[in-house]
Parts: structure tokens; C-alpha cells; sequence
């Protein structure tokens, strides 16, 4: 069984410690395979000058470490995190860290895929944007379902759409 | 029965509640929907048919044919965008 975690918080995060701990005391990784989202400075064609990331607790941990459990199912891996800030951000803030470690780097790139493919569209948050014409929530990408599909994945069209 | 309404981002802020409990006769999502549309002018903006409108019962994602019991928890959001 591969070692999942989940951490959702305001603080930001340090990659270069949370690398080091993901592979810590276990001889048999090879290759560690992370991903690294940043807020930027535009968005839809305005310029943005701070977020702020809303979340269900509860739901949020409980729909990753699911993610999760399935890339451990799915992927030869021996362990995976995921951390994901909330709060207020500002440009250049890092928002998203999915780590994942295996013995060879192909199952570990997939398996991170998956992951934030999979957070992208699955995961309970939403984004508000500070803007020049005012704050706005940010719509959902089409792109990103399409991301999710090509894992065999159809993101539920879960009542009402 | 009694329920607990939960609701997220732009319909949190349409509505102007984060959470309420209600009583309904609904058997499942789909129903309670078409309930708390009439519930205020601000409930039937948020949940217009003509919205991209997800749901979780019980921290769990669900569909609009999913049952409902006594006690649950349902939330109400729009598409997710994490990440």
C-alpha cells in the first residue's frame, strides 16, 4: 500500500522539504515526480492582483485522499501527497504541490497527471479573482474535463448539468 | 424530515448563507432542488434549472436521483475550479 497524505491549508509550503520527506527512509524510489501551480497575474485576458481560494472542509480532504487511493491502485507507486493552499493568494504564490515517488519515472510522471487532472475537476474548491472591473469567480475549464476523460475518467455530470 | 443545506462560492453569496437547516417532503436531490427554488427569490437565482449546479451528499459527490434521509448533509456549489 502506498503512504497517501493530504494537506489543506493557508500557509504556503516548502517544496525542496516536502520532496525530501516524500522519499525519506525508503530505499526502493528511484524517481520522484511532483507538480508545482502558481497563481498568475492574468486571467481571461485581465490582469489579477490577488485570489481568494474557498473550499468545503471535510469534503475537500475526503474527495482527494479518494484521488489518491486510486493512483495508488492504478499506478506503481509508493507514495503520494497533495497539498493545496486556501485563503488569500497573491501572483506568483504557489497554490498546488502533488508529489508522487516510485522506483521508475513513467509510472510516477502518469500518476501525477492523474492527480491534478483529476483534482482540477473533482476537487471542492473555487477560485475568486481580483480584477480591474471588480472580483469574479472563476468559471470551470471544458479543457479540464477533457484532461480528466483521457484517464477513462467521465467527470460525473452530476445532477443538473 | 430535517435536513442541513450547505452552499459554496457564488451560490453562498447569491443565497447570502453559507448553511441552513430546512424540513422537506423531498426523496431525493433532484426534488429538494425544485423545493428550495421557491424557497426566496435569491434561493431560485442560485439554483436556476438554466445553472451548471453540482451537488455532494455527505462530503460525497451525488446525482439528481440520489435518496435522501433524515439528518443528511447537502451542499450545493458550481463547477469546481482548484488547482
Amino acid at each position: 500500500m502506498p503512504s497517501l497524505s493530504v494537506s489543506i491549508q493557508p500557509e504556503d509550503f516548502d517544496i525542496g522539504q516536502e520532496h525530501l520527506r516524500l522519499r525519506a527512509q525508503d530505499e526502493r524510489v528511484g524517481a520522484v515526480c511532483s507538480f508545482l501551480g502558481t497563481v498568475r497575474s492574468q486571467n481571461e485576458g485581465l490582469p489579477v492582483a490577488a485570489m481568494t481560494l474557498e473550499h468545503y472542509p471535510g469534503m475537500t480532504e475526503k474527495a482527494i485522499l479518494s484521488m489518491l487511493s486510486q493512483a495508488g491502485e492504478r499506478f506503481d507507486i509508493y507514495a503520494a501527497r497533495v497539498i493545496h493552499r486556501v485563503g488569500d493568494l497573491n501572483p506568483g504564490d504557489q497554490i498546488v504541490w502533488v508529489g508522487v515517488t516510485s522506483a521508475h519515472r513513467g509510472q510516477g510522471f502518469q500518476a501525477c497527471e492523474f492527480l491534478i487532472d483529476y483534482l482540477k475537476t473533482q476537487a471542492p474548491f473555487w477560485k475568486k479573482e481580483q480584477t480591474p472591473h471588480g472580483a469574479r469567480w472563476v468559471d470551470a475549464r471544458v479543457s479540464d474535463d477533457d484532461a480528466l476523460a483521457r484517464w477513462g475518467i467521465d467527470a460525473p455530470r452530476q445532477a443538473f448539468d | 424530515m430535517n435536513i442541513t443545506l450547505r452552499y459554496f462560492a457564488s451560490v453562498r453569496e447569491i443565497i447570502g448563507t453559507g448553511q441552513e437547516t430546512v424540513e422537506t417532503q423531498a426523496l431525493d436531490i433532484g426534488q429538494l432542488r425544485c423545493e428550495l427554488m421557491v424557497r426566496s427569490p435569491r434561493h431560485g437565482q442560485a439554483l436556476s434549472s438554466d445553472k451548471a449546479v453540482r451537488v455532494a451528499l455527505n462530503q460525497l459527490a451525488c446525482r439528481e436521483d440520489t435518496p435522501l434521509s433524515e439528518g443528511d448533509e447537502v451542499a450545493f456549489f458550481p463547477p469546481v475550479t482548484g488547482g
